[in-house]
Order: structure tokens, then sequence, then C-alpha cells
């Protein structure tokens, strides 16, 4: 019991690991199955030119007597094809290119700008935290669809120029959350611990504030990947989205042309629909439970 | 403005710090008014002495603590650390500076990013300062690593919250030992800790001060603990000194009231002791409006109309112990001031 | 000072278990405590944090998390078994007969009701006061807490009262029906040492003025100390000593409670004195150690701890009870001691 004794008191924290472990697995098989759905989707998307499966543009018109199309599902066309005889599942497929591709433009553009302004703002505070806050209360304030809708009406309406449009609109909640999480922490004391060693505030906000305020981003990315999809869907649906090119979208938007066609031939948009759904929900899913997963950390702290 | 007075400054040369009216105000929200958190206080403290600083919650110890490391930089005074004026540094000579003073914070575990692997916690004041090579720097932070009794291959393995609180103190103090520090701040390091594990921490502050030569300015509102780790002790009230001495003697004979009244108030563990007696009565009143003349006088049992109006002065009534009350409980009244004349 | 009063047995509790059900497994908080408590005592309950006393008072007085609980034993309140009374059953005891003030009065006030009303709710649910009766009682209540201005301070909201004074309006509330029972978790620690001595004043002139009976539960020796009549130990979930106050400063069985004794720096020792301290930390309740839990840390532990789990076992003084196989003055605490009071002046020597 002598002082240098006292000194090397190593003693075990095995059982704040096990804490941790079990937290890990507390996301559930629910959240590994979104992140498997996902994760299929994006594969699949990015696979869709290289797998044997039919050209989306492609005209099967039927000769041998099944009249005109669109056909329903058959084991030629597992979703069908639409009035134009184009196989549905291909063009779905091809369609979550351009649809995934929007949602994961639009939350990167988000989290680029509005991340780094509002993790600017609420480190720095002062006038620099007032002027962006006010830009980001005035982004909130407008109705966000009309804004999208006057937008794109003004513009060529490219893959590039929709998802930057979407990506406008997520800057002010991305930034938002950024700027909150941030506050959270620059008031930690490891910060001013950081700054009492001679850091700089580039390596403060790098090293110390950024891997903290990324992850309850992360989680708001998958959310907000989820709007911008549905967002393109909206936008699709009155003519707004990528002029050329398949989105999931558009299909639906086909597949609900007119007064008649949900109801002769409702597959055209129910796949679409389908797909649209459960990749959204997987979003959705996902993102809440890594929040609250995030929650729950946060409190063991 | 009255300061609070020098008289207890000790020659130029022999102190490692040595801070003059320091002064350090807070705007509250933007309706003009101020907080007085440290009203033109001066201490110094010697090579490898231990200055103990104690009050009340919200007194100014830790407002004290953070203006030597100009976080923030104080509204007004002088601090002199090894004989560079801190207030005058531009940026980049106190960022270089702050290499010499280094500070341990009262929340071990806020004090550690939660998402960073504890070895390179440690290890970071190096690279920032770019000392030595990938291994030299990798050997440095095992060393003082083991020193402080964490495992160094654990600290690389895992994060601040797989360690204890007491553990995490201590890994809060290898951060701060790495760069071979002259002096180290203590801003309430054991007051988050259990008792078994705060006597763990504050023998191995003892030690760490012996081997590395440190000198310390350990702030703590527990008056005991302040006590088992100083050489002096300085008494806070309201962003203003009451008293300071040597620790034995301050405790011995309290000449501040408000110091008699703080030892008064600590429940001893002894179940024999005097209970049931109340020092003082009230609370203290706000730093935004402190009352004038002496800080004290609304709770004060020896309050007169002198100290209502005019600001009792440090000054020396044994060797080495320095009170700032017109009526202390020895050692006689104070002079009647030029000044208020 | 109840020796003129007959005494009545308020609280009786045997075996009482609490465990929570986590996804790392089960937290034995409370397991197996056994106390009782006579009216107008005072019990402190002291050891290191998360030792369970939190759990334990929360237990005794039925206000735990609803679901992933496992409550069991007993826990006689003036000889009526309470512990399998549902939440409903519970609200006539709650206020009326047993009462808790908290740790932080900000958090347990809430803040945007006025505190006369605060304090007055209580009053008009249990006691059907009308609306100015209970308002009369507040005013009174919190001059009996020695608030100034207590007329004025009815119309306030908790944040524009101080930290003392909105502990003061938690102990209004806390004793406004009448409680015969009050539990106070911490009452004083976020709160400066000269508020602390006046609130613990405070508690203890209220409990002698009503005879009320107080299980106060602090980490604080200090504070028990001066305001309790018996001091129970908890140390990984069990009771591990029980004395009167006086008996168990002076005469301590257990190796635990002499280690924290010694491990609190002292007003009245020098300063740089070296502090004694208890290596290591307290055991993790999913598993907590074989045999005696304070083994792995404690310096007098022989094989027979680690196997054997020492029983509460009662000691020469009446009402001074312990858990461990070699306690304080037995033959083999002496020699242990003499081991290491060798060891320690060679390896001293060498810092
Ligand atoms: N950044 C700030 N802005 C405004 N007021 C502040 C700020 N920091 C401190 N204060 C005020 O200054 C006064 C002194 O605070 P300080 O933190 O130095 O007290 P303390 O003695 O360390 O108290 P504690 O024991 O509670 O830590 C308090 O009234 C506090 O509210
Ligand atoms: N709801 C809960 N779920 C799981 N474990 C819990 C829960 N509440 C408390 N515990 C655990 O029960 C044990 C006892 O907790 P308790 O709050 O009684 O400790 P304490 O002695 O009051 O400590 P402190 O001095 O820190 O207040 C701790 O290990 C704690 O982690
Ligand atoms: S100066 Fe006066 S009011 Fe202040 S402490 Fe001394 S006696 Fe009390
Ligand atoms: S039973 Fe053994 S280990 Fe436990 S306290 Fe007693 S001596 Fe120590
Ligand atoms: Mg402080
Ligand atoms: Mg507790």
């Amino acid at each position: 019991m002598s002082g240098t004794d006292n000194l090397v008191t190593t003693d075990d924290a095995t059982d704040v690991v096990v804490a941790d472990e079990a937290v890990k697995r507390r996301l559930g098989w629910g959240f590994w199955l979104c992140i498997g759905w996902i994760v299929l989707m994006i594969i699949l998307a990015f696979l869709a030119p290289y797998l044997s499966i039919k050209d989306p543009n492609a005209n099967f018109i039927d000769m041998s007597g099944k009249g005109r199309p669109p056909y329903g599902p058959s084991m030629d066309h597992w979703f069908g094809t639409d009035k134009d005889a184009r196989d549905i599942f291909s063009r779905t497929l091809y369609g979550a290119r351009i649809s995934l591709t929007v949602g994961f433009v639009a939350i990167a553009f988000g989290l680029l700008v509005g991340g780094t302004l509002g993790i600017l703002a609420g480190y720095f505070r002062g006038w620099f935290d007032r002027i962006i806050s006010f830009v980001f209360v005035i982004l909130l304030s407008f109705p966000s669809l009309v804004l999208a809708i006057m937008l794109t009406s003004l513009i060529e309406r490219s893959l590039l120029t929709i998802s930057l449009v979407l990506g406008v609109l997520s800057i002010a909640p991305v930034g938002r959350l950024a700027r909150a999480s941030t506050l959270q922490y620059a008031d930690r004391e490891f910060v001013t611990a950081a700054r009492q060693i001679g850091a700089t505030n580039r390596r403060i906000i790098l090293r110390e504030l950024l891997p903290n305020v990324v992850i309850p981003m992360g989680a708001l990315a998958l959310l907000g990947m989820a709007v911008a999809i549905v967002a393109e869907g909206g936008l699709a649906f009155l003519g707004l989205s990528v002029e050329k090119g398949i989105t999931w979208g558009s299909l639906i938007q086909l597949g609900s042309e007119g007064s008649t066609t949900l109801q002769k031939s409702p597959w055209i948009a129910f796949f679409p629909i389908f797909v649209l759904f459960f990749t959204v929900l997987a979003l959705n899913f996902a993102g809440d439970r890594l929040r609250t997963y995030l929650d729950v950390k946060e409190s063991a702290l | 403005m009255a300061g609070t007075g020098k008289a207890h400054l000790r020659p130029e040369g022999e102190a490692l710090l040595r801070v003059e009216d320091l002064v350090v105000e807070f705007p509250v929200g933007r309706t003009g008014l101020k907080v007085n958190a440290v009203t033109g206080i001066s201490f110094d403290v010697l090579r490898g002495e231990t200055l103990g600083i104690v009050g009340e919650s919200g007194c100014g110890k830790s407002t004290t603590g953070r203006a030597i490391m100009q976080l923030p930089r104080p509204t007004s005074g002088s601090i002199v650390f090894d004989g560079q004026d801190l207030t005058k540094l531009d940026k980049e000579a106190m960022r270089a500076a702050r290499t010499k003073v280094q500070m341990i914070f009262q929340d071990p575990i806020s004090s550690l990013n939660p998402r960073r692997k504890v070895r390179d916690i440690v290890m970071e004041p190096l690279s920032i300062w770019k000392r030595g090579t990938k291994q030299e720097q990798a050997a440095a932070v095992d060393k003082v690593l083991e020193e402080v009794g964490i495992d160094p291959q654990r600290a690389a393995e895992s994060l601040p919250h797989q360690f204890s609180g007491g553990q995490c103190q201590r890994i809060s103090i290898a951060r701060s030992l790495v760069l071979d520090p002259r002096m180290i701040i203590c801003d309430e390091p054991v007051s988050a800790l259990d008792v078994s594990v705060q006597a763990q921490v504050l023998n191995l502050l003892e030690d760490l001060k012996k081997a590395y030569g440190l000198t310390l300015i350990f702030i703590a509102h527990d008056l005991a603990v302040v006590k088992n780790i100083s050489d002096r002790v300085a008494v806070m009230y309201l962003g203003k000194f009451c008293e300071i001495g040597a620790s034995d003697d301050l405790y011995a004979r309290p000449a501040h009231p408000y110091t008699k009244v703080l030892l008064d108030s600590i429940p001893v563990p002894d179940p024999n002791a005097t209970v049931g007696k109340v020092a003082v009565e009230g609370e203290p009143p706000s730093p935004v409006s402190p009352p004038s003349g002496c800080r004290f006088n609304p709770r004060c049992p020896n309050a007169s109309d002198r100290c209502r109006r005019e600001e009792p002065i440090l000054r020396e009534i044994e060797p080495g112990h320095f009170v700032a009350c017109h009526h202390p409980l020895f050692g006689g009244e104070a002079p009647v001031s030029v000044r208020s004349a | 000072m109840s020796d003129n009063v007959e005494t009545e047995l308020l609280l009786e509790i045997s075996d009482l278990k609490t465990h929570f059900r986590t996804p790392r497994g089960t937290v034995r908080a409370v397991d197996g405590v056994s106390l009782t408590l006579e009216r107008g005592k005072a019990l402190g309950i002291v050891g290191e944090s998360g030792s369970g006393k939190t759990i334990l008072s929360r237990s005794i007085m039925g206000l735990l998390p609803r679901s992933g609980v496992i409550r069991e034993g007993s826990v006689k309140f003036r000889g009526q078994e309470i512990l399998g009374k549902s939440t409903k059953e519970m609200q006539s005891v709650w206020g009326r007969e047993m009462a808790m003030i908290f740790q932080d009065p900000m958090t347990s006030l809430n803040p945007v009701m006025k505190v006369g009303r605060q304090i007055a709710e209580p009053l008009m649910l249990h006691l059907g006061m009308n609306k100015a009766e209970a308002r009369q009682t507040a005013e009174k209540l919190l001059r009996d807490v020695r608030i100034p201005e207590a007329t004025r301070r009815l119309d306030q909201y908790p944040h524009e009262l101080s930290g003392g004074m909105r502990q003061r309006v938690m102990i209004a509330i806390a004793l406004a029906c009448g409680p015969t029972l009050l539990f106070a978790d911490e009452p004083t620690t976020a709160l400066d040492v000269t508020v602390q001595a006046q609130i613990l004043e405070l508690i203890n002139e209220q409990r002698r003025d009503r005879n009320m009976s107080l299980i106060l539960v602090t980490h604080d020796l200090g504070v028990v100390a001066g305001f309790t009549d018996e001091i129970a130990v908890m140390y990984g979930g069990k009771l591990v000593e029980k004395a009167p106050t006086k008996v168990l400063f002076e005469r301590m069985k257990m190796p635990y409670t002499e280690a924290l004794l010694e491990s609190i720096p002292r007003l009245d020792q020098p300063s740089h004195s070296r502090l004694a301290v208890i290596p290591g930390r307290p055991p993790d309740l999913v598993n907590p150690p074989q045999g005696c839990r304070f083994a792995p840390r404690c310096a007098y532990v022989r094989d027979r701890c680690l196997t054997e789990e020492p029983q509460l076992t009662a000691a020469e003084t009446p009402g001074h009870v312990y858990a461990c196989h070699y306690p304080v003055g037995s033959p083999e605490y002496h020699e242990r001691r003499v081991e290491l009071s060798k060891v320690s002046t060679v390896v001293g020597g060498s810092i």
C-alpha cells in the first residue's frame, strides 16, 4: 500500500467493453436488413449495364397474339412491360441509377455545404453564426417543393442540376444539425484541453469536433437521402425531373398517366413504387435506428 | 479601481508566475451589464510550490485559472510567467507559451474526446508540436502512461468511456505531462471522483510533482483536499482574495471571517464534533452587482460601517499570512487607508 | 434524544433485492439488504458511487422504472407490507407517509410552475384543502424552511431563486403533507459548503420538530457523522456494516469502512500527509466477485474471503452488524496489519 503501488492500479475495464458490444448488437437485425437492402440496390444499380437483363429502351412487342402492350408480369418480363412494351424490371434497375445518384449527390452536397457552414458557425459563434443562422432560417421558411419547382422550371434539367437543387434544399436542415452538435461539443472540456495544448482552430475542427459531429450527421444523411429520392419522385410527377434517362419517379409517373392506366395495368406503376417505397423505408429506418443507437451511446458517456 | 493589494507578492525573479491586478469580466447578454468574475486579484507562485485556491461556487476560481492560460484573455492585468507577460503575447507566441503551462479539468470524461483512442489523445500535444520522430513520441507517451498507471497497450485500443472516472483523470494528467510543462493548473481535478479514487489521484499528483519538478495551482471547493496538497492557500470570495497564507497556518488560525465561516461549515467525519451551529446565513450575492466596500459585508458577523464603505486591502498579519479585512479575527484592525480618506 | 419517546418500528426491510435487466445482463443494484428503522431516528446510507444507495432508497419507496426491474423481498412500513402494492395504492403513501428530497433542486422542480402552486398541489390532492387554505399553508411552510419574504416567493418561478433557496422549496414540498419518513438523496451535493450547513441543519430541525424518520443518502461521511443516529455502509449492492453513528466511527468492523474513512483528506492532518488509498474500483454488479465482494480491493483478504461470502454478524455493541471474516480487531487483522506496515516502510522509502 505504498505510494508507488498506488500509481499502478491498472484495473479491468472489460465490463465496459462488453456493454459497448451489447449496444452494438442492439442496432438489431432490422437495421442490418435495411442496410442489406440499400446495399443490394446500390450494387444492382451500379451493375445494371453489365447484368444480362433486357435493354431498358427496347420495345418487346409480342407478335404471338397477346395483343397490344402493356403486358402483365410473365416469365419473360418479371415486372411486366409498359405501354411501349419496355421491360419494367430492367427499367426499374436503370431507374435506381439516377434516383440513387440524385439522392446521394443531393445529400453529399448538403453535407458539404450545410455541414461546413454549420460547423464553422457553431465553432466561431459571433457575427458569422448570426448571419449563417439567419440564412438557414430563411431557407427553411420557403416551402421546399415550391422552391424546387421554381428552380427546376428555370434550368436545364440534367442529373447534376436536379441533384444540386435538391442538395440546396438540404443545406439548412443539415447545417442546423451540424451547428447544434458543434455547439454541444465545442463547450466540452476536451476542446478547451486541445486549445490549451496549442492546437490551431483548423486542427480542433478537423480532429476534435468533426469525428463527433460526423456521426449524428451520418444518421441524418440517411434520412436526407430518403427525402431527396422522394422529392425527385415528386418532381418527376410534375414532369420536372431529369429530362433524359429513367428515374423511379418518371416510371411511376408513366404508370399513372391518364385516368385509366393505373386501373388497367397497375403493375407499371406498382413495381417501381414498391422498390422506391422499400428503399426509402430502409433509409428512414436505418437512419432512425442509428440515431437512437447514438443517443444511447451518448448517454453512456 | 481599488485593487485587493499586493503586499503579499514576493520579490520578482523568485516567482515562476506573477499575476497582478487580474480583472476578468463577462458581458451579461446584451444588457450592457457585466459579470465581475474576477476583480483585481494579484498572486504569485514560486518554483516548485503548490498554490491552492478555494472558495464557493461562482467565486471565480476557474476563471482565474483559465485567465492564466488566456482562455479567454483577461479584461486587464498582467500575468508574468517565467519572465514573459502572457497578456502581451500575440496568438502564435501564446500558442507556444501554452506548452509550458498545462491545465487539468474537473470532468475527467468530458475533457477527453469520446471518439479518439486514449493513446492518440495523449500523443496529440506531441504531434501538434512535432516533438521528435514518431518512435520517440510513442516512447514518450508510453512512458508517461506507465507513470500514471495506465497500460499503454490498452490505451492504444480503447476509447475514453472504456475507462473509469479515476482512470480518465489519470489520462488527462498524462496528456498534460507529455510536453514536459513547468506548471500545471488543476481545476477541481478530484471533485467528480469518489473518495477512494480521489486519494489515488491526489497521491499521484504529489508524486509526479516531485518527479517532474512541477509547480501547481490547485483549484477546489473542498478545503480538506486543498489543505492536503497545497503549500500556500488563497481563499476567494466573489472575485477577490480574502486571505492567503501557508496552508497549515491558515487552517489552524484563520484571520478572515469568511475563512472561518468556510471552515466551520465543513461537516467533519467525526460524530463528536459539535454540529448544529450554522456558521453563516444567506448565500453569496450575484457577481453582476457586488456589494460595495468589502464584498463579504452583507453576510459578515463583524461587519461595520467602514466595511460597507471602504474596500479592505491585503496586508500581512504574521509572516507569510495576509488578510483583506478591516476587523480580522486576529492581527489587529486595519490601519485607516490614505486612499479612502 | 428519543429516550422518553416510546420506540415504534417504522420500517422493516428484509432481504430486499432490486435487479435491473439490461442487455449486458442482470444488474444486481441492491442484493439482499435487511434494515430496520425506528420512528424519529435518522439513518445514513453511505458508500461509493454505484454501490446502490439511490436504488435502495427508491426501492423502499417503490419509485422505480416500470419495466425491466425485479424487486423481491419484503418492505414493511408500520407493520404493513408495501412491496407488492400497486402504484395506485402507493399514491396514498407517497407524500403523506413518505417523501423524498432529490439531489438537484433545479431538475426536480417544475420550471414553468410557480413555487406556491408546486407546494399547494400536494396539499389539495392529499389533504383535500381548498385553494386558499393550501396557499396559506404553503406560505407557512416557506416560512418554516426559512425563506425570506415568503409571501412574495409564492409567486416566483424556480429559476428566480438561488440554489439553496430551491432546495428549501423542495424540502417544503416534501414536508407539506407531514410525512413520517423523509428520504434525502444527496440533498446538499449540488450546494456550497456554507449553504450545505444551513440545509442540513434545517432538515435536522424539521425532523426533530415533526418526529419524522430520516434516511439520508450521501457519499460524504462528514455529512452523516453529524446528522444521523445510525449509519448503513453499502458496498456493491450489499449492506456490509450498520451501527450507531458513534460506534461506526470509533469501532468499525469492516476493513472497507476503515479504508473509506482513512482515504478522506482531513482538516486536522498537516498538509502533504500521504492519503491511504483503496486500490482498484467497485465491483461490476452484473458479475460480482464470488465470496466477499470487497475481496479484490481488501488489504486483509485471505483465501476464505474469495470463496465464502461473509454473512451479517452481530458485534458486541447492540445494533452493530457487519459482514466480514476478518474484521478490524481480529487476530488475522492485526497480523496482516503488522506485515503491511513493514512493507510500506520499505517501498515507501524508495519513491
Ligand atoms: N463564459 C462566461 N460568460 C459569462 N459568465 C461567466 C462565464 N464564465 C464564468 N462566468 C461567471 O463568472 C463567475 C465566476 O465563474 P467561475 O467559473 O470562475 O467560478 P468558480 O469559482 O470556478 O465556480 P465553480 O466552483 O462552480 O466551478 C460566475 O458568476 C460565472 O457565472
Ligand atoms: N435503470 C437502471 N438500469 C440498470 N442499471 C441501473 C439502473 N439504475 C441504476 N443502475 C445501476 O445500479 C447500481 C446502483 O446505482 P445507484 O444509483 O443506487 O448508486 P448510488 O450508490 O446511488 O451511486 P451515486 O453515489 O453515484 O449516486 C449502479 O451500478 C447503476 O449503474
Ligand atoms: S472587512 Fe468587514 S465585512 Fe469584510 S470580512 Fe472584514 S469585518 Fe467582515
Ligand atoms: S471478508 Fe475478507 S475480503 Fe471481505 S472485507 Fe473482510 S477481510 Fe476483507
Ligand atoms: Mg470552476
Ligand atoms: Mg445516488
